[in-house]
């Protein structure tokens, strides 16, 4: 009979302990772990992503500096824009923070908190996409393209996954945008919140292991003198982006 | 008694359902790990830590990586059972990195490599 009533408590607590909206309300069948499917299915696809982007890092790790090796220009060093890319890498990393502050927003039932962080979130990340989509433009008038060597390749392949991976988050961003301002996310809904809070953190720290990997960790003959090109480099960052807001179409 | 046998059961992930930071602790970890990147940046412009540069990015790189990771995707407050997950893609991801670099250093041993024409 006291098992009968463990189980009982066990089970309730088991199923709603991860809904994480702070109510104890749960909106999934109890499941053998205690634990809830959709959360536990997004944790695999994010291992097997995982996986994706570790074998496209150690393909380019593995084939970085063959382009200097065989003598096919333009390389690595000669084209990268740390202080751009670093920009890049800061507003990717406060959309982890608003995208976090949303969820703790509808987590305590504010909709209206909700709706500014998940919008801050998205444009954020629509930012992030945009400046690779210039840094990808400069690239190509710079000589580098997706068959222009063995670098361009694997670089060309990896961001680009990466900027997909960043589109497809704001558009799922959006849709929970639009999907609270209808009304159809209520407080017990924030594991959905959650999931695509998930996603979105994920694709952060994977930008985190590039940016250090593919453009800070230096190559075979790499940028000699950065010292004396530090100062350069803020004026640099400055004309790019006067560059940048001269190509807004408005 | 049975209510104290429920809550002992999975502790781990019970707690974590009601022990997330504050908004106030997560601006903390934003803010450092902006701080964090700035470093990163600053000391690639240093041409006297050169020698050290790989392996102090590779520091910074992996505690901004576990920052993100334990607080604001809550894997420090959640289930083992999640971290157990992403800790055996993460090692799975390091082995396939490891064995191509050790399949690439050992070339020609374990298989030749085909010829020239």
């Amino acid at each position: 009979m006291a098992t009968a009533i463990d189980l009982q408590v066990q089970t309730a607590h088991g199923a709603g302990h991860d809904s994480h909206d702070g109510h104890g309300h749960s909106d999934h069948p109890p499941t053998s772990t205690g634990l809830n499917s959709r959360k536990m299915l997004m944790w695999l696809f994010l291992t097997s992503d995982c996986m994706f982007f570790g074998t496209l890092i150690a393909t380019y790790m593995t084939y970085r500096a063959r382009s200097i090796e065989i003598g096919t220009p333009p390389y690595p060093n000669e084209i990268f824009d740390i202080p751009y890319t670093s920009v890049s890498a800061f507003v990717l990393l406060m959309s982890s923070l608003t995208m976090v502050l949303a969820l703790a927003a509808i987590q305590r039932g504010n909709h209206r908190g909700l709706r500014i962080w998940i919008s801050a979130t998205a444009l954020l990340g629509a930012i992030f996409v945009g400046g690779q989509f210039f840094e990808f433009t400069e690239f190509t008038h710079e000589g580098l393209g997706l068959s222009s060597n063995i670098f361009g390749s694997s670089f060309f392949v990896l961001t680009g996954f990466h900027g997909a991976h960043v589109t497809i988050g704001v558009a799922w961003l959006l849709s929970i945008l639009f999907l609270s301002l209808r009304g159809g996310l209520p407080p017990e809904k924030a594991l959905d919140v959650e999931i695509a809070g998930l996603y979105w953190h994920f694709v952060d720290i994977v930008w985190i292991v590039i940016f250090t990997l593919v453009y800070l960790v230096p190559y075979a003959n790499g940028p000699e003198g950065a010292a004396e090109a530090a100062p350069e480099a803020f004026v640099r960052l400055l004309t790019v982006g006067e560059r940048f807001l001269a190509e807004l179409p408005f | 008694m049975v209510e104290h046998a429920a809550h002992g059961h999975e502790e781990p992930a019970h707690e974590g359902a009601h022990a997330h930071p504050t908004d106030l602790t997560y601006v903390r970890i934003a803010i450092v790990l902006a701080i964090i990147t700035l470093v990163e940046v600053v000391i690639w412009y240093i041409p006297t830590v050169r020698s050290v540069l790989v392996p102090a990015l590779l520091v910074l790189s992996v505690a901004k990586f576990l920052m993100v990771v334990g607080f604001f995707m809550h894997l420090r407050f959640d289930s083992r059972l999640y971290r157990f997950m992403f800790a055996a893609g993460l090692v799975v991801t390091l082995g396939v990195y490891l064995a191509l670099l050790a399949m690439l250093w050992t070339r020609g041993f374990w298989f030749p490599l085909p010829t020239t024409p």
